[in-house]
């Protein structure tokens, strides 16, 4: 790229700056308050956290797609055969294996309480599955967990089951009305199976998008 | 909006900054988790602890461990090419 | 101004800073680190905007983690396809931007501080 075509992207990034400040600056007033409304709906919502009522609830459309969004994004993942990152036996410092140790199963304490906690405060599979899938680097880059490319039957069963269990829910409810409507009396319950699902399945995918690679044929295939 | 608010956007605009800008790869990849963790206290600063959660454990653990593997494989993956190439003059 | 509407503007600086470092810099991985910058950009701008008069809006709050989630989704299937192009073609730069940035790369290389586990 030439210096000269640099400084005009450069000046043209700055102008996008500039435009993007000005327009925030000048925008007017949103029309609708948010807060308002879902404060409004929240005892109808089965939980009491206004985040998670919007997640799986209000908005629980754009939350199914996007967990599919992340499925497809491992399967692509694997699909694109990911080349070997190291050799598949390697010594992991002591120290590290010590702390993954102590670590792991705390950490799937949290996920637990995150997810519990997830109905009345700050919490939810999302975070949920973020905090298994950290303990699963944390597990791999120790040494106890192997790398996977081609996962076996009950780990891809395990990956889906969030998923399906949150699209069962949502055709259920197309069937009985309308599509991710909760019956009412059921609905916290009902979220919570969906979480519980969830926390499994995006703590698999999110690991899953560290641990698929490394050990694939052209590492046995030097062996 | 405080001294403190100030502060927390200059060190992410510069985290962000050299992020970009660092020649080297490795060095990059470890700004970048830092800019994710000043993203977790932007969040709680914009009182979204889920969002701060999230951001914790994602934005600058999972996508750091992601990063630094693919700096790696880089390196490990560039070396057999590198000795029968001109083009760094090693 | 309010604590929103400043994180906003944040938010906009860094969505214009990573949208140049997506230009301008040659190496995918580059790219890639610039693509979530310029993503965390535009979380900050909706959250921020959301929150403007200072009461705490779920509904952007909510969009922006699985935002988060699905961001980091994409940075794993866009590494594996950098490292797909590596093992192709030998170098994580796309082909037309090679030739121009020799210089570049050429530092990398010689960057020191070689990791542990490359030695493995």
């Amino acid at each position: 790229m030439s210096r000269w075509l640099g400084v005009s992207v450069v000046l043209l990034c700055t102008l996008l700056a500039l435009a993007l400040v000005g327009a925030m600056l000048v925008l007017p007033d949103a029309p609708v308050r948010l807060p308002g409304e879902v404060a409004q709906r929240l005892g109808e919502s089965g939980v009491d956290h206004a985040v998670t009522a919007v997640l799986l609830n209000f908005r629980g459309y754009d939350t199914l797609l996007e967990v599919a969004v992340l499925l497809l994004a491992l399967l692509g993942m694997l699909a694109a055969g990911v080349a070997p990152l190291r050799p598949a036996p390697f010594a992991a410092d002591p120290l590290l294996v010590a702390l993954a140790r102590t670590l792991a199963p705390l950490m799937v304490l949290v996920a637990g309480y995150l997810l519990w906690a997830g109905a009345f405060r700050p919490g939810g599979a999302f975070q949920a599955g973020a905090v298994l899938a950290a303990a699963g680097v944390l597990l791999r880059l120790a040494g106890f967990l192997p790398a996977w490319n081609a996962p076996a039957l009950h780990l891809r069963v395990l990956l889906a089951a969030g998923f399906a269990l949150f699209l069962l829910v949502a055709a259920a409810g197309l069937y009985f009305g309308a599509m991710l409507r909760y019956p009412q009396p059921g609905a916290g319950a009902l979220i919570l199976a969906i979480e519980t699902g969830l926390t499994l399945s995006l703590g698999l995918i999110l690991a899953g998008l560290f641990l698929a690679g490394p050990e694939t044929p052209r590492a046995r295939g030097g062996a | 909006m405080n001294a403190f608010d100030m502060l927390l956007a200059l060190a992410l605009l510069l985290t962000a900054w050299r992020a970009l800008a660092a020649s080297d790869l490795f060095k990059g990849s470890v700004l970048f988790i830092v800019f994710g963790l000043l993203m977790a206290i932007a969040w709680a600063r914009l009182t979204a602890p889920d969002i701060a959660l999230a951001e914790a454990a994602i934005g600058a653990g999972l996508t750091g461990a992601l990063l630094l593997d693919a700096v790696g494989h880089l390196r490990v993956g560039r070396r057999p090419r590198a000795q029968g190439s001109t083009e760094d003059g090693a | 101004m309010s604590i929103g509407l400043f994180y906003a503007l944040v938010g906009g600086l860094l969505f214009a800073l990573g949208v140049g470092g997506l230009i301008l810099r040659p190496h995918l991985l580059s790219k890639i680190l610039a693509f979530n910058i310029l993503g965390s950009g535009a979380f900050l701008v909706l959250v921020g905007l959301g929150q403007r008069d200072g009461t705490p809006d779920p509904v952007p709050q909510a969009m922006v983690l699985t935002g988060i989630v699905v961001a980091v989704a994409a940075t794993a299937l866009a590494l594996a396809l950098a490292r797909r192009l590596l093992d192709l073609s030998g170098d994580m730069v796309l082909p037309g931007e090679k030739a121009a940035d020799e210089a570049e790369a050429g530092d990398q290389e010689a960057a020191p501080g070689d990791g542990p586990r490359g030695g493995a």
